[in-house]
Protein backbone atom coordinates (compact mmCIF):
# COMPACT_ATOMS: atom_id res chain seq x y z
CA UNK A 1 0.00 0.00 0.00
CA UNK A 2 1.40 3.85 -0.96
CA UNK A 3 0.45 6.70 0.50
CA UNK A 4 -0.36 9.63 -2.30
CA UNK A 5 -1.56 12.18 -0.19
CA UNK A 6 -2.42 11.60 3.85
CA UNK A 7 -3.93 14.87 4.08
CA UNK A 8 -5.97 15.64 0.71
CA UNK A 9 -9.11 17.56 1.62
CA UNK A 10 -10.71 17.96 5.53
CA UNK A 11 -14.15 16.72 6.22
CA UNK A 12 -16.90 18.32 8.56
CA UNK A 13 -18.65 15.95 10.98
CA UNK A 14 -21.81 16.21 9.09
CA UNK A 15 -20.00 14.63 5.93
CA UNK A 16 -19.10 11.85 7.92
CA UNK A 17 -22.00 11.12 9.61
CA UNK A 18 -23.86 11.39 6.46
CA UNK A 19 -21.21 9.09 4.58
CA UNK A 20 -21.02 6.93 7.66
CA UNK A 21 -24.73 6.50 7.64
CA UNK A 22 -24.67 5.33 4.03
CA UNK A 23 -22.21 2.66 5.33
CA UNK A 24 -24.10 1.05 7.77
CA UNK A 25 -27.82 0.99 5.89
CA UNK A 26 -25.87 -0.17 2.80
CA UNK A 27 -27.12 -3.21 1.30
CA UNK A 28 -23.61 -5.60 1.95
CA UNK A 29 -24.03 -6.60 5.62
CA UNK A 30 -20.61 -5.39 7.22
CA UNK A 31 -18.70 -7.10 9.44
CA UNK A 32 -15.92 -7.67 11.72
CA UNK A 33 -14.08 -3.71 12.22
CA UNK A 34 -15.69 -1.61 10.07
CA UNK A 35 -19.04 -2.59 11.70
CA UNK A 36 -17.42 -1.36 15.18
CA UNK A 37 -15.97 1.60 13.69
CA UNK A 38 -18.59 2.86 11.93
CA UNK A 39 -21.20 1.87 15.31
CA UNK A 40 -18.90 4.02 17.39
CA UNK A 41 -17.80 7.02 15.21
CA UNK A 42 -21.81 7.35 14.58
CA UNK A 43 -22.61 6.93 17.89
CA UNK A 44 -20.25 9.82 18.91
CA UNK A 45 -21.56 11.80 15.91
CA UNK A 46 -24.80 11.76 17.05
CA UNK A 47 -24.17 13.44 20.29
CA UNK A 48 -22.64 16.46 18.08
CA UNK A 49 -24.15 19.47 16.98
CA UNK A 50 -23.98 17.63 13.25
CA UNK A 51 -26.91 15.40 14.12
CA UNK A 52 -29.19 18.42 12.98
CA UNK A 53 -27.13 20.40 10.33
CA UNK A 54 -27.58 20.02 6.61
CA UNK A 55 -25.71 20.83 3.79
CA UNK A 56 -27.58 23.64 2.54
CA UNK A 57 -27.56 25.12 6.32
CA UNK A 58 -24.09 24.62 6.23
CA UNK A 59 -23.06 26.42 2.62
CA UNK A 60 -25.47 29.37 3.78
CA UNK A 61 -23.96 28.95 7.00
CA UNK A 62 -20.83 29.45 5.45
CA UNK A 63 -20.96 32.06 2.99
CA UNK A 64 -22.36 34.50 6.07
CA UNK A 65 -19.17 33.58 7.63
CA UNK A 66 -16.65 34.89 4.74
CA UNK A 67 -16.53 38.77 6.09
CA UNK A 68 -14.73 37.92 9.38
CA UNK A 69 -11.55 36.65 8.01
CA UNK A 70 -11.76 33.42 9.39
CA UNK A 71 -8.96 30.91 7.97
CA UNK A 72 -10.50 27.25 7.21
CA UNK A 73 -9.39 25.16 10.55
CA UNK A 74 -11.70 27.85 11.93
CA UNK A 75 -14.81 27.54 10.09
CA UNK A 76 -14.79 24.39 10.53
CA UNK A 77 -14.73 24.21 14.22
CA UNK A 78 -17.15 26.98 13.94
CA UNK A 79 -19.49 24.30 12.39
CA UNK A 80 -18.21 21.06 13.66
CA UNK A 81 -18.93 21.91 17.46
CA UNK A 82 -21.21 25.23 17.14
CA UNK A 83 -20.15 27.20 20.07
CA UNK A 84 -23.22 29.29 21.65
CA UNK A 85 -20.72 31.73 23.99
CA UNK A 86 -18.42 34.76 23.47
CA UNK A 87 -15.81 32.84 25.19
CA UNK A 88 -16.42 29.01 23.12
CA UNK A 89 -15.54 32.08 19.96
CA UNK A 90 -12.32 33.07 21.58
CA UNK A 91 -10.91 29.78 22.38
CA UNK A 92 -11.69 28.54 18.56
CA UNK A 93 -10.32 31.70 17.44
CA UNK A 94 -6.46 32.67 17.38
CA UNK A 95 -6.23 36.13 18.73
CA UNK A 96 -9.46 37.08 18.73
CA UNK A 97 -9.54 39.64 20.32
CA UNK A 98 -7.35 41.77 17.61
CA UNK A 99 -9.31 40.00 14.94
CA UNK A 100 -12.54 39.98 16.15
CA UNK A 101 -14.71 43.21 17.60
CA UNK A 102 -17.37 42.14 20.17
CA UNK A 103 -19.82 42.86 17.49
CA UNK A 104 -18.69 40.69 15.24
CA UNK A 105 -18.34 37.41 17.66
CA UNK A 106 -22.24 38.76 18.50
CA UNK A 107 -22.70 38.81 15.01
CA UNK A 108 -21.14 35.49 14.36
CA UNK A 109 -23.07 34.25 17.02
CA UNK A 110 -26.45 35.29 15.80
CA UNK A 111 -25.24 34.06 12.37
CA UNK A 112 -24.51 29.79 13.79
CA UNK A 113 -28.14 30.34 15.60
CA UNK A 114 -29.71 31.67 12.45
CA UNK A 115 -28.37 28.63 10.40
CA UNK A 116 -28.39 25.98 13.23
CA UNK A 117 -31.55 27.17 15.33
CA UNK A 118 -31.42 23.73 17.36
CA UNK A 119 -28.45 25.01 19.42
CA UNK A 120 -30.63 28.19 20.71
CA UNK A 121 -32.91 25.50 22.05
CA UNK A 122 -30.65 23.17 23.81
CA UNK A 123 -29.06 26.10 25.77
CA UNK A 124 -32.65 26.52 26.98
CA UNK A 125 -33.28 23.02 28.12
CA UNK A 126 -30.08 23.57 30.05
CA UNK A 127 -31.09 26.54 31.75
CA UNK A 128 -34.74 25.49 32.65
CA UNK B 1 -11.25 16.44 12.90
CA UNK B 2 -11.47 14.19 9.73
CA UNK B 3 -9.77 14.17 6.50
CA UNK B 4 -9.51 12.26 3.30
CA UNK B 5 -6.25 10.74 2.61
CA UNK B 6 -5.27 9.62 -0.60
CA UNK B 7 -3.34 6.10 -1.31
CA UNK B 8 -3.31 3.46 -3.85
CA UNK B 9 -3.05 0.33 -3.32
CA UNK B 10 -2.88 -3.36 -5.14
CA UNK B 11 -6.04 -5.60 -4.36
CA UNK B 12 -6.53 -8.83 -4.40
CA UNK B 13 -9.92 -10.40 -5.09
CA UNK B 14 -10.30 -14.13 -4.20
CA UNK B 15 -11.85 -16.13 -6.87
CA UNK B 16 -15.26 -16.74 -4.78
CA UNK B 17 -15.57 -12.97 -5.02
CA UNK B 18 -15.83 -12.81 -8.66
CA UNK B 19 -19.42 -13.30 -8.20
CA UNK B 20 -19.26 -9.43 -7.40
CA UNK B 21 -19.48 -6.63 -8.85
CA UNK B 22 -15.30 -5.57 -8.63
CA UNK B 23 -16.18 -2.31 -7.20
CA UNK B 24 -17.69 -3.77 -4.45
CA UNK B 25 -15.50 -6.35 -4.31
CA UNK B 26 -12.51 -3.89 -3.75
CA UNK B 27 -14.69 -1.82 -1.02
CA UNK B 28 -15.09 -5.16 0.89
CA UNK B 29 -11.05 -5.13 0.89
CA UNK B 30 -9.97 -2.43 1.69
CA UNK B 31 -12.32 -2.38 4.51
CA UNK B 32 -11.21 -5.14 5.61
CA UNK B 33 -7.87 -4.24 5.10
CA UNK B 34 -7.86 -0.71 6.99
CA UNK B 35 -11.33 -0.29 8.56
CA UNK B 36 -10.49 0.78 12.52
CA UNK B 37 -6.35 0.86 12.05
CA UNK B 38 -4.27 2.71 12.31
CA UNK B 39 -2.07 4.22 9.57
CA UNK B 40 1.61 5.52 10.87
CA UNK B 41 2.05 9.20 10.09
CA UNK B 42 -1.86 8.95 8.71
CA UNK B 43 -4.14 8.58 11.45
CA UNK B 44 -7.22 5.93 12.42
CA UNK B 45 -8.57 4.58 9.43
CA UNK B 46 -12.40 4.73 9.75
CA UNK B 47 -14.17 3.95 6.15
CA UNK B 48 -13.68 3.94 2.59
CA UNK B 49 -14.68 7.21 1.39
CA UNK B 50 -14.46 6.69 -2.63
CA UNK B 51 -12.60 4.75 -5.55
CA UNK B 52 -11.18 7.31 -7.92
CA UNK B 53 -9.32 5.22 -10.27
CA UNK B 54 -9.01 1.03 -11.07
CA UNK B 55 -6.14 0.12 -12.80
CA UNK B 56 -6.51 -3.03 -15.26
CA UNK B 57 -6.67 -6.26 -13.75
CA UNK B 58 -4.22 -9.35 -13.71
CA UNK B 59 -4.42 -12.98 -13.45
CA UNK B 60 -1.02 -14.35 -12.08
CA UNK B 61 0.45 -17.62 -13.25
CA UNK B 62 -0.41 -19.64 -10.35
CA UNK B 63 -2.81 -17.93 -8.86
CA UNK B 64 -6.49 -18.24 -9.36
CA UNK B 65 -6.76 -14.42 -7.88
CA UNK B 66 -7.39 -10.53 -9.86
CA UNK B 67 -5.09 -7.90 -8.82
CA UNK B 68 -6.14 -4.53 -9.45
CA UNK B 69 -3.99 -1.14 -8.55
CA UNK B 70 -6.65 0.93 -6.85
CA UNK B 71 -6.25 4.51 -6.46
CA UNK B 72 -8.79 5.47 -3.10
CA UNK B 73 -9.42 7.96 -1.00
CA UNK B 74 -9.89 6.85 3.15
CA UNK B 75 -11.62 8.89 5.99
CA UNK B 76 -9.44 9.58 8.82
CA UNK B 77 -9.73 10.56 11.77
CA UNK B 78 -7.04 12.68 12.83
CA UNK B 79 -7.42 16.01 14.43
CA UNK B 80 -5.59 19.19 13.74
CA UNK B 81 -2.99 20.50 16.29
CA UNK B 82 -4.69 23.55 18.56
CA UNK B 83 -8.42 21.67 17.65
CA UNK B 84 -10.61 22.14 20.11
CA UNK B 85 -12.59 18.51 20.86
CA UNK B 86 -14.80 16.88 22.55
CA UNK B 87 -14.86 13.92 25.00
CA UNK B 88 -15.64 11.91 27.82
CA UNK B 89 -13.40 11.64 30.51
CA UNK B 90 -12.78 7.86 30.52
CA UNK B 91 -10.61 7.86 34.33
CA UNK B 92 -7.97 9.79 36.05
CA UNK B 93 -4.86 8.64 37.33
CA UNK B 94 -1.43 10.53 38.22
CA UNK B 95 -0.35 10.77 34.91
CA UNK B 96 -3.40 12.91 34.20
CA UNK B 97 -7.05 12.39 32.50
CA UNK B 98 -7.78 9.50 30.37
CA UNK B 99 -10.42 10.91 27.96
CA UNK B 100 -12.73 8.87 24.74
CA UNK B 101 -14.44 9.87 22.29
CA UNK B 102 -16.21 6.71 22.02
CA UNK B 103 -14.48 5.46 18.66
CA UNK B 104 -10.72 6.58 20.02
CA UNK B 105 -9.23 6.33 23.29
CA UNK B 106 -6.08 7.48 23.69
CA UNK B 107 -6.01 10.53 24.36
CA UNK B 108 -4.40 11.98 27.39
CA UNK B 109 -4.34 15.64 29.55
CA UNK B 110 -1.11 15.58 31.64
CA UNK B 111 -1.57 17.22 35.19
CA UNK B 112 0.82 20.38 33.77
CA UNK B 113 -1.97 21.09 31.23
CA UNK B 114 -4.90 20.85 33.77
CA UNK B 115 -6.53 23.76 35.13
CA UNK B 116 -4.00 25.45 37.35
CA UNK B 117 -4.37 25.23 40.47
CA UNK B 118 -5.16 21.41 40.23
CA UNK B 119 -5.06 18.51 42.40
CA UNK B 120 -5.24 14.58 42.04
CA UNK B 121 -7.61 12.81 45.18
CA UNK B 122 -6.32 9.24 45.44
CA UNK B 123 -9.75 8.47 47.42
CA UNK B 124 -11.53 9.78 44.90
CA UNK B 125 -9.21 8.88 41.95
CA UNK B 126 -10.00 12.35 39.90
CA UNK B 127 -8.30 15.68 39.34
CA UNK B 128 -9.56 18.85 40.74
CA UNK B 129 -9.24 21.57 39.49
CA UNK B 130 -9.18 24.82 43.00
CA UNK B 131 -10.99 27.03 41.91
CA UNK B 132 -10.20 30.25 43.20
CA UNK B 133 -13.13 32.30 43.95
CA UNK B 134 -11.65 35.42 44.55
CA UNK B 135 -12.47 36.20 48.32
CA UNK B 136 -9.32 33.99 49.84
CA UNK B 137 -11.71 31.00 49.25
CA UNK B 138 -11.12 27.67 47.28
CA UNK B 139 -14.16 26.29 45.52
CA UNK B 140 -13.27 22.15 44.65
CA UNK B 141 -14.28 21.35 41.11
CA UNK B 142 -13.99 17.63 40.34
CA UNK B 143 -13.06 16.07 37.35
CA UNK B 144 -15.02 12.90 37.33
CA UNK B 145 -15.56 9.79 34.60
CA UNK B 146 -17.91 9.98 32.40
CA UNK B 147 -18.21 14.09 32.09
CA UNK B 148 -18.06 15.55 28.70
CA UNK B 149 -14.70 17.79 28.43
CA UNK B 150 -13.93 20.21 26.10
CA UNK B 151 -10.34 20.34 25.43
CA UNK B 152 -7.43 21.28 23.01
CA UNK B 153 -5.53 18.84 21.00
CA UNK B 154 -1.76 20.32 21.71
CA UNK B 155 0.30 17.03 20.20
CA UNK B 156 0.31 13.79 18.20
CA UNK B 157 2.46 10.70 18.32
CA UNK B 158 3.12 8.10 16.23
CA UNK B 159 4.45 4.55 17.08
CA UNK B 160 5.36 1.70 14.86
CA UNK B 161 4.45 -1.41 15.94
CA UNK B 162 5.41 -3.70 13.35
CA UNK B 163 6.01 -7.58 14.83
CA UNK B 164 9.65 -7.76 15.71
CA UNK B 165 12.02 -10.34 14.89
CA UNK B 166 12.61 -13.56 17.27
CA UNK B 167 15.54 -11.84 19.17
CA UNK B 168 14.36 -8.91 20.03
CA UNK B 169 10.57 -10.55 20.54
CA UNK B 170 11.90 -12.02 23.66
CA UNK B 171 13.31 -9.30 25.64
CA UNK B 172 10.95 -6.50 24.44
CA UNK B 173 7.88 -8.37 24.35
CA UNK B 174 6.09 -6.32 27.66
CA UNK B 175 7.36 -2.94 26.06
CA UNK B 176 6.11 -3.58 22.60
CA UNK B 177 2.31 -4.99 23.77
CA UNK B 178 2.17 -1.46 25.61
CA UNK B 179 2.73 0.46 22.54
CA UNK B 180 -0.11 2.82 21.21
CA UNK B 181 0.34 3.18 17.80
CA UNK B 182 -1.77 6.37 17.57
CA UNK B 183 -2.30 8.79 20.79
CA UNK B 184 -3.01 12.20 21.50
CA UNK B 185 -2.26 15.12 24.08
CA UNK B 186 -4.44 17.53 25.12
CA UNK B 187 -4.85 20.58 27.61
CA UNK B 188 -7.35 22.10 29.68
CA UNK B 189 -5.42 25.47 31.11
CA UNK B 190 -7.67 27.91 29.13
CA UNK B 191 -10.60 29.89 30.09
CA UNK B 192 -13.53 27.80 28.28
CA UNK B 193 -11.92 24.61 28.54
CA UNK B 194 -12.59 21.42 30.76
CA UNK B 195 -15.88 20.32 31.88
CA UNK B 196 -19.28 22.03 30.19
CA UNK B 197 -20.59 22.47 33.15
CA UNK B 198 -18.00 24.52 34.60
CA UNK B 199 -18.50 27.09 32.26
CA UNK B 200 -22.27 27.11 31.61
CA UNK B 201 -23.20 30.32 33.19
CA UNK B 202 -19.91 32.11 31.92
Amino acid sequence: MEIVNSKCATLCNYEVMEHLQSVRDGKNRNKGQLATITYETLRYLENTPCKEQNSTAIANCLKDLEPYNLNKMEKLMLINTTPTTPLEIQLMVEESEERLSEEDVEKILQTLIKHFPHIEKKENEVNS
Amino acid sequence: MFILAEMKHVTRIRPELFNLKLNDAIAGELNKKLANKVVLNVGLCIALFDITNLEESYIFPGDGASHTRVHFRYIVFRPAIEEILLGKIRSCSQEGVHVSLGFFDDILIPPSSLQHPSRFSETEQAWIWEYDTGDGNKHDLFMDAGETIRFRVTAETFHETCPTGPNIMQEGQDNNENKIPYSLTGSVNEPGLGLLTWWENG
